[in-house]
């Protein structure tokens, strides 16, 4: 395994991260929002295992670990919250839940 | 000529895998042929007996059959989807395969007309030894799930929708009482790896897993019988209920693909039943040699059971199914998961 | 045909499979197909992870996030019968492509430092499964693992509660 990979490793977390940020920023649709955060942390996975190798050290990898964990439970949630607010406004589009807005 | 060690390496898993995947194709036309002679004899009906002596060319006339049918696509259905999702099934059974061992290793013996880098070579007889073989397993079985998902959504139909969120809901409910019995085994053999798992029940009969873990064979049959859509956990695609569930819309070579998917599935099961429980190419009495034919007679045996279980039992109603899963399976699993670690840590101490 | 040849074109390949996946994702209009697309990169994410050495959270990837998340995903999408997204009322083209020079505005910042700094190292280790429980279980990990089992305990508390319909009068 060559540092140059593990270089090119890195720029494609970057790629990834940047693809999720734009898709956040473009989508309309909740849950597309939702799966483009999804890809950014995925993306930081990526990075965690990535400098693990690079240094031969093992914690990058737990962090992995937690990350999936954390990412799993959010998703869950997540997603209950969106079968709720569909619930109440039978639509999901992110433009739509504005009665917040003075 | 010389090759490096890397193509070395490549040359002879493209063999084993040619091998294997041959195997795979002749086992499942045999299957479909003997399940549907054994189903009937338990029936007391025959089953197919024309096409050939008692039978036996029925797989290949199955197989001119529906290569000859017509290919129907549904008025708005995606058809990129609709195509890839018999494909993806077939791909997530035949990867399964690729860590399952069918025997210990063989040393090559030295005849002479072969290249020197194989004379006297150990060859082990798996594709691929993963150092997490289990979890792999367990990882391609999540991924099965998808081809039905899809299967069902591609086809633009209400009701191959339902059945394929109902048969895609089974099967992630039973695979954690699945992933769940087999954590007692890897406590039990210290690894993730399939070998060293057939290798703590190596010695005596008494030292295989269906005997010293019971609960967690019991799990798993139970577990197993449902993750691959079989009786009494076929309601998703039985005739009576929801047409023909998730393949109603397929015709020809595609549900012939997706037959073909459920098939290897349900070898897939036998094989890991053979080897994580039933001992593997170990034969039991000691003093006997391994062999792959051990492997091979277990599996059969198994495949065999599956059939009994088809013509015997009815099929659970979908909720006694959901609830089963959930509700009985997984804390029997975790109960044994207890029982067995509190064993592990008492026979270390 | 050398081993760090072998490795280098499994790892091109799998990198484009995950960035072109990637963008599928976020032009699709349906959310189901971005769903596929989804789940295709974070296969060939694990099959990176692979790649680096870590088998043992390569295999994790695809039970936790591409077998059981995206599945969730999935589910929700068909039963809440998501279509094709609108396109937005007037001014969408200035503001997509705002958004895309952004997106590459950042990856052209952190790129530029990454490639300005040295190459890494690739220093060997054991990322087998028993090395990383080692550190969950034994050394410093394991109160941060119970903790997270609570949170996911609460998740599951929380997810049931907010999706329950209420029951009629």
């Amino acid at each position: 395994m060559s540092p140059t990979l593990i270089q090119h490793a890195l720029l494609l977390s970057l790629v990834l991260f940047a693809i999720g940020v734009v898709g956040v920023f473009l989508r309309r649709n909740v849950i597309t929002v939702f799966m483009c955060v999804e890809l950014m942390l995925n993306a930081v996975n990526l990075a965690f295992i990535a400098f693990s190798r690079a240094w031969g050290n093992l914690e990058g990898q737990v962090l992995v670990f937690f990350v999936l964990t954390v990412a799993a439970a959010e998703a869950a949630v997540g997603l209950a919250i969106i079968i709720s607010i569909h619930r109440h406004k039978d639509t999901l589009d992110v433009d739509a839940f504005n009665i917040m807005k003075w | 000529m010389s090759l490096s060690p890397l193509q070395q390496e490549l040359a002879i898993s493209v063999v084993k895998v040619l091998v294997l995947f041959n195997a795979l194709l002749g086992l499942f036309s045999g299957m479909t042929y003997v399940e549907r002679r054994v189903l009937a004899f338990m029936q007391f009906r025959l089953g197919p007996n024309r096409t050939g002596p008692f039978g036996i060319l029925q797989p290949i006339a199955d197989g001119i059959k529906l290569f000859f049918k017509e290919e129907l696509t549904p008025a708005g259905a995606n058809k990129f989807l609709f195509v890839a999702a018999p494909a993806l099934a077939v791909v997530t059974a035949f990867l399964a395969i690729a860590v399952v061992p069918y025997g210990g290793s063989v040393t090559l013996p030295r005849w002479g007309w072969m290249p020197d880098w194989l004379e006297g070579r150990r060859i082990v007889l798996q594709i691929s030894d993963l150092d997490v073989g289990v979890l792999f397993l367990f990882a391609i079985s999540s991924l099965g799930v998808y081809g039905i998902v899809m299967a069902g959504w591609a086809a633009n139909n209400k009701y191959t929708l339902i059945g394929g969120l109902r048969s895609s809901a089974q099967m992630f409910s039973y695979e954690l009482a699945l992933g769940l019995s087999f954590v007692s085994l890897i406590m039990v053999a210290g690894s993730f790896r399939i070998h060293d798992i057939v290798d703590s029940q190596a010695g005596s009969i008494l030292h295989w897993n269906a005997l010293r873990q019971f609960p967690a064979f019991a799990v798993f049959l139970v577990a197993a019988t449902a993750e691959v859509n079989r009786t009494p956990f076929d309601l998703p695609e039985a005739e009576t209920e929801l047409v023909a569930g998730f393949h109603t819309e397929y015709s020809s070579m595609r549900f012939a693909l997706l037959q073909m998917a459920e098939y290897i599935n349900m070898i897939t099961a036998s094989a890991l039943a053979a080897n994580l429980f039933l001992g593997g190419w170990h034969f039991g009495i000691p003093g006997v040699p391994d062999s792959p034919l051990w492997f091979i007679g277990k599996m059969l045996a198994f495949l065999f059971f599956f059939i009994w279980l088809r013509g015997t039992v009815p099929r659970f109603r979908y909720d006694q199914l959901m609830h089963f899963g959930w509700k009985v399976l997984v804390p029997v699993a975790m109960a044994w998961i207890f029982v067995a670690a509190g064993l592990v840590l008492w026979r270390q101490s | 045909m050398s081993l760090e040849l072998f490795h280098a074109i499994l790892f091109y390949a799998f990198a484009a499979a995950a960035v072109a996946a990637a963008l599928v994702m976020v032009s699709q209009r349906n959310p189901t197909y971005s769903a596929f697309a989804l789940i295709v990169t974070l296969v060939s994410l694990a099959g990176v992870f692979g790649l680096l050495g870590s088998t043992f959270i390569a295999v994790l990837q695809i039970v936790v996030y591409a077998g059981a998340i995206m599945v969730l995903f999935l589910f929700v999408l068909m039963l809440l019968n998501v279509r094709a997204e609108d396109r937005p009322p007037g001014g969408g083209r200035v503001f997509m492509l705002v958004a895309i020079a952004l997106g590459a505005v950042l990856a052209g910042e952190v790129g530029s430092v990454l490639v300005a700094a040295r190459t890494p190292l690739a220093r060997p280790f054991d990322a087998s499964a028993r090395a990383v429980a080692h550190l969950l279980f034994e050394a410093q990990y394991l109160y941060v693992f119970e903790a997270t089992s609570i949170l996911i305990l609460a998740s599951l508390v929380g997810a049931i509660a907010l999706a329950k319909r209420d029951p009629g009068p």
